[in-house]
């Protein structure tokens, strides 16, 4: 917007794009076709509004935004009136019209509204109350008998629904139904009845369901969990990034006397626009619940309160006695700036390269492919150019389920920028249908066959779009089950010329590769056998190049193995291969190996935990640290896209430190220099080494596996059984179900044709689930990774794996 | 809702009347009160299954349209013009001498459950005020009396004749009617009567017409 | 003395005009294959140039409208008929429905050939089975005799045709919610633009019609532009069909010549029912405003209509006489426009309730003066605010009621309507028999 110094008469028009429209007597200069009401926001000029929501299509409904527009007998709706050439806009403070209008309106909406502001959780934060201070009257000319409803009514688990508080302005039910594709709230009734509402037995179990909450203008909406615990203005709010996927969402958490008490989404253009799902909004209880709160010493075989100086002596002499024998496995959800603390720690503490981040079905061949394509790599595929691609082809991935915000931009770009999207998936969700997607209906395990048929031509409009500019493939963690598909997949790309994201579960994961929590790679994505990337590092950190580990080391895989290998090989725990392990917060029942992690905890000698809560890992350690969670603590995030997202502590006081702080002070009590281990130290020195720029390891592709007859397809669900969803009933209650999926054809091929229900077994055990039948590939049998019920990663199974189904007792 | 092969067929039939699926929504409804008196939450269910639609969707429709029922309507649906012409010149008696009669007042019943009474909006029959109709069916120019008559005359189950259209049957007949509208009932009722004539009537008695064509064969 | 001219209604008394063979004899289907054999855009030209208005109450030139679609843009078309009819006082569309099915047909297929449509929909209000039953019967045997279908009398263009019932929506005659309806959708209004003609039924080009304005084609087609140019006035041109009702002697259809006055009308209708003066009357539907005895000699067309401070709206006229309270008929009236207000926009919605509420304390006898101007008030947050004409229907009548009738609201501020009114004074029975 410029502003033009004069009246747009005789002003030539340089943009072609451009008109000149003067609002309230100021001329300016605006983008063609932009709304009424967003030109007076550029401007300053704030219209009333309830209906109008900039990420919604124009509707007109509530005509709180009437303005007076030059040459129209009757107000307009700035909401949906786009600038012409000449355009003479008066609103409310140049226009009587406008300023009677509104009050008219105003004065409607209030009509049958019960005004309970001082029970409403709207209250405070109320466009509907701030703008009737503004455009209303003190007093109410409406002497007759309000329309009552029953007060409220459960929606879903989680949103309850106050009728008398809504003013038919629509916002939730065209966010239900034109953002997240879940039409499951409606209007219903008609005129002054007109209410939201369900429809009989389908409750509003959208994942988004949350930010209907978030933009009801009105106090309407409500949250269950929320309902009359706090006062806007007795909340500090944060702005923080979400710690639950790697969409990268940009939230604000609001806490009262150190407790959260809600979630926002908050505002980022380039990300979560103004979305996120309901697990970012209403998954924090975790924060409060089963947090280890001191140090721990093992005593006698059993694990005790102690001193930090203890503590950290304890470690420190464990950790040190096994110098160069000691792996790290940090998991996914670390902050940056603690992953690289891991990083360094490892490298310079340690003298070890035995780092991975990835204690879930992982495998070589995906660390070949981090390193090659990802780590320290800048930024894009983007969200944006999601929007402007012409195709995206979805390899193992279900954003809906493993990155919510990236359903909502490819549905945002089918609908409004013509992407076509492909999906090569087991099953034909409901997210395929949203994104209006064609399914490439793939056996679980034969991905990595089905891409290279692909690359030759199979589909030849499919190869086409993927050649032309701005094509995208995103693929999602599962495909490290099946070998193969990962180099496909970079083939693929490569031979196309798309661009090619990699989509984690974990918001931590994309940060861990970046700096370094990886063998065989330092910060930056930088080769630890490249001389010059050892160089470069070793300078930073002040130490002798020749002084970090040779590398590359070894991965979770190698590492269990070696520990595993150690009993009975060992003579004596210095002739161990592995002294020792230095473990972050990690799930051990999120990898398939999970039976094998345990055991090697069991038998490794040494075992240092640092950890937010009680778990497994800490029951099996020898020292415990407690350490913050996101809330307590600053930090960044890196998503999907590769774009960090910095934030503050949410939770000022808290008696919690960093990864970074703890590791650094164990360095310190090992006598070795590390740093402050502060937030802003790692992170100058993370910005000081930046991406690599040299060569990276060549990529070796590897050969795809046959798959089984019958193989097994799974992802967890958004909301399941994880660690970091507990404590949240209302969220729980809102989860689908758990039930395992099947074609008609294939179920009846192995004699489940009538069953209900399904047993799936491998040589490990088997679980049973409700059987359904839908829209499955052929040979593959899809159930939730990690619901209540379905915990198939015990089986030892991951995606693509083998199993056998039978039909169930029920 | 019941969904027989018989319905499953005829539920394909009015789908493909149309060029999107949706379209059949509200035929469909007719057709679910042609199988209930009302629309079910199952009978919505039924519906957005055959359209891939939710049922909030499916609600959002039944609810917005005064001929879909939330309960059972029984056997006649009876509805009495109160909008001000029809009123003014003799509805209000005419609904009060039936409500009476029936013992119910707006969307109700009468204690057995046979006969729906509802306040119905102008009827595109001014000219033949007051205006009843049984299972939506022209019962035109109405007194208090014939009225009565009228559902005495159903209670009793004898034969009565629209006034403009066919042989009385049922509430659900008409809604099969509606969703499948060929019901082999066209020629009953008859001709234009008497008020639809009512300008030819007089133009012919005093030599009235509209002017020919030059060369027009109108 | 404007003469009656019976053109749509003129064979009506065939006792089966309604099917194909009694349409058939009395000249039907004949414009058909003449129109088939023309141009379509000749076609659109030639209803252009009659200058036919839109007979569902907007009066927008039918031509115009059917030109604003786009042509030979490779989507589909559609044609759908407004055959919603459920505007207080309305009452000739139905008729028309029942009476002449096969005009409208061919009207149908006319007017598809023209704007290029392929498949037609017949939008009637569900409350009328027998004009449902009979337009759908009538497209079976159009059907049947090759007059809808494929590649119609060899000449190349196919048409379907759908009969649709509604379920009960007044505001299903508005025409982008009638759309919405039509897709399955709650009748409720869309923002214009974009318009149908570009972004109609599935978003793709679409004429909404009238059903006495598609039956006017066959008859243009047959007789030409200049025939229908010398019924009605130049902005007003062309016959209508009247039906009048209230207190006449003889309600009914009356085909004439827009520009006829009321009063012609009233004496064709053999006068005000029982001798009395007309107190108020309505020219088309209670969505326009009143007229007193003063007007009757005003012509019934879209101009002076505007002019004498009313709207010519459906053509359909209303007529009461002294025995009525107007306080009583705009109280139903705003029942009405608050009982069908789709619910979608703030000032009908709600300004329907509040009004409704207001005007019942004076039927009830309890109005104040205060609550007169804030009715007047309310109604003006109403006018021109509200997302569609409903809203401003719902604002019309009072206003023009106070206008003529102020005493009457101020007699019920203190005395209850059926007091100063017995109701049945007002009844078309009671001494005198039902028809």
């Amino acid at each position: 917007m410029t502003v033009a110094p004069q009246a747009p008469a005789g002003v030539e028009l340089t943009d072609p794009n451009s008109v000149i429209v003067t609002v309230d007597g100021i001329a300016v200069r605006v983008p063609k076709g932009a709304l009424v009401i967003r030109v007076a926001e550029m401007m300053g000029i704030e219209i009333p509004r309830f209906c109008d929501h900039p990420l919604l299509d124009p509707v007109a409904a509530c005509r709180m935004c009437l303005v007076e527009i030059e040459g129209q007998p009757k107000p307009q709706p700035a909401c949906a009136i786009p600038v012409t050439d000449g355009m003479v806009i008066r609103t409310q403070r140049t226009s009587e019209v406008a300023q009677v209008a509104q009050e008219g309106v105003m004065e409607f909406l209030l009509l049958n509204h019960p005004l309970d502001c001082p029970i409403c959780d709207k209250g405070g934060e109320c466009p509907l109350q701030n703008q009737a201070m503004s455009a209303g009257s003190g007093v109410s000319r409406f002497d007759l008998k309000k329309r009552t409803f029953p007060k409220p009514i459960s929606i879903s688990a989680q949103v309850l629904l106050d009728r008398e508080r809504c003013v038919s302005c629509a916002r939730c039910t065209r966010f239900a139904d034109e953002i997240a594709g879940d039409p499951m709230i409606e209007l219903l009734e008609r005129g002054a009845k007109q209410q939201v509402g369900v429809g009989p037995d389908e409750p509003f179990d959208s994942y988004y369901s949350g930010n209907t909450i978030q933009i009801c203008p009105v106090g309407a909406l409500t949250s269950a969990d929320y309902r009359f615990r706090a006062r806007p203005f007795d909340l500090v709010s944060t702005p923080t990034t979400c710690e639950h996927c790697a969409s990268g969402c940009s939230l604000r958490t609001d806490v009262r006397r150190g407790v959260i008490t809600r979630r926002l989404a908050w505002d980022d253009p380039q990300v979560n626009e103004e979305w996120n799902c309901d697990k970012g909004r209403f998954a924090f209880r975790y924060t409060t619940e089963g947090r280890v709160d001191s140090p721990l010493v093992r005593d006698g075989g059993e694990l005790r309160p102690a001193s930090w100086p203890e503590a950290l002596d304890r470690a420190a002499r464990g950790l040190a006695e096994a110098r160069g024998r000691v792996g790290v496995l940090t998991g996914g959800r670390l902050t940056r700036e603690d992953a690289y603390a891991y990083a360094k720690f490892a490298r310079v503490v340690l003298g070890t390269d035995d780092i991975d981040f990835r204690t879930r079905v992982a495998s070589d061949e995906e660390a070949d492919f981090l390193a090659a394509h990802v780590a320290g790599k800048p930024m894009g595929p983007t969200y944006a150019d999601l929007d402007a691609a012409p195709v995206v082809l979805l390899v193992g991935l279900e954003p809906e389920d493993e990155s919510p915000i990236v359903l909502l931009r490819l549905r945002k770009a089918a609908r409004k920028s013509g992407t076509s999207v492909v999906s090569i998936s087991p099953v034909r969700t409901r997210g395929i249908d949203k994104m209006n997607a064609q399914w490439w209906a793939c056996r679980a395990g034969d991905e990595a066959s089905v891409l290279r048929r692909i690359g030759q031509g199979e589909d030849t409009h499919l190869l086409e779009q993927l050649r032309s500019d701005g094509a995208v493939i995103l693929v999602g963690e599962r495909m490290a089950a099946v070998p193969g598909a990962l180099s496909q997949v970079a083939a693929l790309a490569a031979d196309a010329g798309a661009r090619l994201g990699w989509v984690p579960r974990r918001a931590g994961e994309r940060g861990a590769a970046d700096t370094g929590a990886l063998a065989g790679l330092l910060p930056g994505g930088r080769p630890i056998t490249n001389a010059q990337a050892r160089a470069e590092v070793a300078q930073v950190w002040g130490v002798d190049p020749n002084s970090l580990p040779e590398g590359p080391g070894m991965t979770t895989q190698g590492m269990v193995n070696e520990v595993l290998a150690d009993h009975g090989r060992a003579e004596s725990d210095q002739a161990r291969r592995f002294g020792a392990l230095l473990v972050a917060g990690l799930q051990l029942a999120d990898d398939p190996r999970a039976d094998d992690l345990r055991k090697a905890l069991d038998e490794i000698p040494f075992l240092v935990a640092l950890s937010t809560h009680h778990n497994e890992v800490t029951a099996a350690a020898d020292v415990v640290f407690p350490v913050a969670v996101v809330a307590e603590k600053a930090g960044s995030f890196t998503d999907w896209e590769g774009r960090t997202k910095a934030f503050s502590a949410a939770i000022h006081g808290a008696q919690t430190s960093t990864d970074g702080r703890v590791l650094a002070m164990v360095a310190d009590t090992m006598g070795v220099s590390f740093g402050t281990g502060d937030v802003s130290a790692l992170r100058s020195e993370l910005d000081t080494l930046g991406s690599w720029p040299g060569a990276r390891p060549e990529f070796a592709p590897r050969d795809a596996a046959e798959a089984a007859d019958l193989t097994l397809a799974t992802w967890r669900l958004l909301l399941d059984d994880a660690a970091l969803q507990e404590g949240e009933p209302h969220l729980a209650a809102t989860a689908r179900p758990t039930e395992a999926l099947m074609s008609a054809t294939t179920a009846q091929e192995h004699g489940l044709g009538q069953a209900r229900s399904v047993v799936i077994s491998t040589d490990r055990g088997s679980v049973e689930l409700p059987l359904r039948l839908a829209e499955v590939a052929a040979g593959t049998v899809w159930v939730p990774m990690h619901s209540e019920g379905s915990d198939v990663l015990s089986l030892g199974a991951a995606h693509g794996s083998r199993v056998r189904v039978s039909g169930g007792a029920v | 809702m019941e969904v027989t092969p018989e319905v499953r067929s005829q539920m394909s039939e009015i789908i493909d009347r149309y060029p999107n699926s949706r379209s059949a929504l509200m035929p469909l409804l007719h057709l679910a009160q042609s199988i209930d008196d009302e629309v079910t939450p199952e009978a919505m269910e039924v519906i957005a299954d055959a359209l891939g639609l939710t049922t909030a969707e499916v609600a959002a429709v039944a609810t917005f349209y005064t001929m879909y029922k939330r309960k059972p309507v029984g056997r006649h649906h009876i509805g009495v013009c109160t909008n001000t012409l029809c009123a003014l010149l003799g509805g209000d008696a005419v609904y009060d001498a039936v409500s009476e009669r029936l013992g119910a007042g707006h969307d109700q019943t009468d204690v057995d459950g046979t006969f729906w009474l509802e306040r119905i909006e102008c009827q595109a029959a001014c000219t033949h005020a007051p205006v009843m109709t049984v299972d939506w069916e022209f019962m035109d120019n109405q007194t208090p009396a014939s009225a009565v008559d009228i559902i005495d005359r159903l209670a009793r189950g004898e034969q009565v004749q629209s006034t403009r259209g066919p042989v009385i049957r049922d509430f659900q007949a008409t809604e099969h009617t509606l969703a499948f509208p060929v019901d082999g009932l066209a020629g009953e009722g008859g001709e234009a009567d008497d008020i639809m004539l009512a300008g030819l009537t007089y133009a012919r008695e005093h030599g009235m017409s509209a002017p020919a064509a030059p060369g027009g064969d109108a | 003395m404007t003469p009656l001219t019976p053109v749509i209604t003129e064979h009506w008394d065939v006792p089966d005009l309604f099917t194909l063979d009694g349409y058939r004899r009395k000249g039907g289907y004949r414009a058909l294959p003449k129109a088939l054999a023309m141009d379509p855009d000749a076609i659109i030209g030639m209803v252009k140039e009659t200058g036919l208005r839109g007979r569902g109450g907007a009066g927008f030139p039918t031509g115009l409208k059917w030109s604003f679609v786009p042509q030979n843009d490779g989507k589909p078309h559609y044609l759908v008929v407004n055959a919603d009819e459920s505007e207080p006082g309305a009452c000739k569309d139905v008729p028309i429905m029942i009476a002449n099915p096969h005009a409208l047909i061919e009207g149908v297929i006319i007017a598809s050939y023209a704007i290029r449509a392929s498949h037609a929909f017949i939008y009637i209000r569900g409350e009328v089975p027998q004009a449902i039953r009979r337009v759908a019967t009538a497209v079976r045997e159009a059907e049947q005799a090759g007059l809808i279908g494929d590649n119609i009398s060899g000449s190349g263009f196919s048409l379907r045709v759908t009969v649709h019932s509604g379920a009960g929506a007044y505001i299903c005659g508005e025409e982008t919610a009638l759309l919405n309806s039509l897709e399955g959708l709650r009748g409720q209004p869309r923002l214009k633009p974009p318009f149908p003609a570009t972004h109609g039924l599935y978003s793709l080009p679409t004429v909404v019609n009238n059903v006495e304005t598609i039956t006017n084609v066959p008859w243009i087609i047959n007789n030409g532009v200049d025939w229908f140019r010398q019924f009605g006035t130049e902005k007003s041109p062309g016959f209508k069909v009247f039906a009048v009702s209230g207190h006449v002697e003889r309600p009914g259809i009356y085909e004439a010549p827009l520009g006829i006055t009321m009063g012609e009308l009233l004496e064709y209708a053999g006068g005000v029912r029982g001798g009395g003066p007309v107190k108020f009357w309505l020219p088309g539907g209670s969505s326009v405003p009143m007229l007193t005895a003063d007007y009757l000699d005003t012509p019934l067309t879209y101009e002076a209509m505007v002019e004498a401070g009313s709207m010519l709206g459906t053509g359909t006229p209303m007529v009461f006489n002294n025995t009525i309270s107007v306080v009583k008929s705009v109280t139903r009236w705003l029942e009405f426009y608050k009982h069908e207000s789709c619910g979608k926009c703030t000032p009908c919605r709600e300004g329907t309730y509040w009004i409704t509420g207001l005007l019942e304390k004076f039927e009830a006898g309890h109005g104040t003066d205060p609550d007169m101007d804030l009715l007047n008030e309310v109604c003006g947050h109403i006018m021109g605010r509200s997302f569609c004409a409903l809203g401003d229907a719902a604002a019309t009548p009072f206003p023009a009621a106070v206008k003529y009738f102020r005493d009457e609201f101020q007699t019920a501020t203190t005395v209850p309507v059926d007091v100063s009114f017995p109701p049945s004074a007002g009844y078309v029975f009671e001494g005198v028999a039902a028809r």
